[in-house]
């Protein structure tokens, strides 16, 4: 309907100064934005290169010829961060929802669950990761179960798994707790029971709401793995450590934050755009 | 004719604030009873306490004669018999208006998909939405949301229909098309308990009129006996205010 009016439209002579304004305004701000840049990158860069210490530096941290020797052995490393993330990434997602749901739960056969996992939450989010991968990896092989596994990567991910959980499930259960009670209401009205309405009505909505929140989770997740490297696991950061010890060269672990950096960085790009997406998308639910 | 619905000395309150007071109430079979009064007097709570959404704090709720104020019943089994359409609709966002619609059908009544996908898209067609089946709630005029709503809850054949200011949250030029779904569902028998501001309406489809005011009936009987007779002072009152307002 306004592409047949456009076609006979052709712009006043008033719109077309306006154009050329803004043209002149624009070109005026990037000319400014150049300048500034150069002038606050090149000082940057100025006092970097021209400090006393630049060639040793340079030498023991951006040593391309031994980066890129080492380059394969923190790859490698690096596989098993990933592994780490996507294995530990399905685990969590299980018992996070699990862990949300019990906290949630208004059932009296529950009840005891629901005080575990209270406690449970409060003390894995609680506890700094690192002192968690210590006490699992070092304290469950000192119980001398049978039929544990005491390989670190193993022990390393558990323990990575009981933190995350924690985590993964706050985020869900304030998802859970998000979905106004009139949604409730109306599916408990056509009948549904509480467990249909959390299954079919209230989950699915909490969880399109915590998408972003939890891709945050998942990035953060696949830099702490880097922490198991304190368990001997050879994972990228201790892949680049082995190195770097052996030949009092860092660059192995420029190597390694740069290998993080190339995943990390478009993972939040993404999650920022679906957060943009989440917020457009709220704004037109307001009626419902 | 069987009472379908009948509250007995009904009591209700939310902390210190009385909500309904020894209120008592007979809906008899095909027969539409509308609550009229002033925000706050009390409609919206009888009709939750009616669904079980609400506890009562005193009196009995009988359906088909049957004690459902009793705490041993089974709500889900009590709430499958009666609809309720809500002021604000609570359309499900992430879902289709077929999706909508057949859920309780599938997932209450054990319907197939195919069977209930059949029923859904037959009331949609009664009520000209046919063409909104695929779209999600959010595509939809408040009208159009607000029907949807309707046809939901009529999709599990309630015995008894509760709608709770459905026409509160929309625009007027939108206000028609959802009431004349409500008097299409009168011409056909359908019992319903509903709360409204919109007196005309009222007029067209009562067979009993109930003005509350704080949590008691001050005055019942027919829709002319009430709106356009009214004994009680505080009931002219009220109309006089809803005609100052325009509404009448």
């Amino acid at each position: 309907m306004t592409e047949r009016n456009n076609s006979a439209w052709l712009p006043s002579s008033r719109e077309i100064e306006r154009r050329s304004s803004r043209r002149a305004i624009n070109r005026k701000q990037v000319i400014i934005a150049a300048v500034s840049s150069f002038l606050v990158l090149g000082t940057l860069a100025l006092v970097l290169v021209t400090s006393p210490g630049w060639q040793t530096v340079k030498t023991t941290f951006f040593d391309i010829e031994y980066g890129k020797e080492v380059f394969p052995t923190v790859i490698r490393g690096l596989w098993i961060n990933l592994q780490l993330t996507f294995i530990g990434g399905a685990a969590i997602g299980v018992i996070a929802l699990s862990l949300a749901l019990l906290r949630t739960t208004k059932s009296p056969t529950l009840t005891p669950f629901r005080y575990l996992a209270t406690a449970y939450v409060d003390i894995f989010r609680g506890a700094p990761l690192i002192l968690i991968i210590l006490l699992v990896g070092f304290g469950v092989p000192a119980l001398g179960l049978k039929g544990i596994s005491s390989n670190v990567i193993f022990l390393g991910t558990v323990a990575v798994v009981l933190t995350y959980s924690a985590y993964v499930a706050e985020v869900i259960r304030s998802g859970i707790l998000s979905i106004h009670p009139s949604q409730r209401a109306a599916a408990r009205s056509l009948g549904l029971s509480s467990g249909q309405t959390m299954r079919y009505v209230v989950l699915p909505q909490a969880i399109r709401r915590v998408v972003p929140p939890l891709l945050n989770d998942f990035v953060s997740l696949l830099k702490d793995t880097g922490l198991v490297s304190i368990l001997g696991v050879t994972d990228a950061v201790r892949a680049a450590q082995i190195n770097a010890s052996r030949t009092f060269n860092y660059t192995p672990y420029v190597v390694a934050a740069i290998l993080f950096l190339l995943i990390t960085i478009p993972m939040t790009r993404y999650t920022d755009r679906a957060i943009r997406h989440r917020t457009n998308a709220q704004s037109s639910e307001g009626a419902i | 004719m069987s009472n379908v619905l009948e509250l007995k000395n009904i009591r209700k309150s939310f902390g210190e604030e009385v909500v309904l007071n020894n209120l008592s109430l007979v809906v008899p079979e095909h027969t539409a009873t509308v609550l009229i009064g002033a925000s706050g007097s009390g409609k919206s709570t009888l009709l939750r306490c009616v669904n079980l959404l609400e506890t009562i704090d005193d009196g009995q709720i009988f359906l088909d004669d049957k004690e459902i104020s009793d705490p041993l019943i089974n709500v889900d089994e009590v709430r499958r018999k009666l609809g309720m359409v809500f002021q604000s609709f609570n359309l499900f966002p992430h879902k289709t208006v077929l999706e909508n619609i057949t859920l309780a059908p599938i997932k209450v009544q054990g319907k197939t998909q195919e069977e209930a996908r059949v029923a859904a898209l037959a009331l949609l067609n009664r009520f000209d939405l046919a063409d909104k089946a695929d779209q999600y709630p959010d595509r939809l005029s408040g009208g159009q949301q607000q029907r949807v709503a309707i046809i939901r809850s009529l999709a599990v054949n309630p015995r008894l229909l509760l709608l709770d200011e459905i026409t509160s949250a929309l625009d007027p030029v939108l206000v028609n098309e959802v009431l004349s779904i409500v008097r299409d569902l009168k011409s056909d028998g359908m019992t319903m308990v509903l709360a409204t501001h919109e007196m005309g309406f009222a007029t067209q489809v009562a067979d009993e009129v109930c003005f509350l005011e704080s949590g008691n009936i001050l005055e019942r009987g027919s829709a002319v006996a009430v709106l356009q007779n009214p004994t009680n002072p505080k009931t002219q009152e009220f109309l006089k205010r809803v005609h100052q307002a325009g509404r009448l």
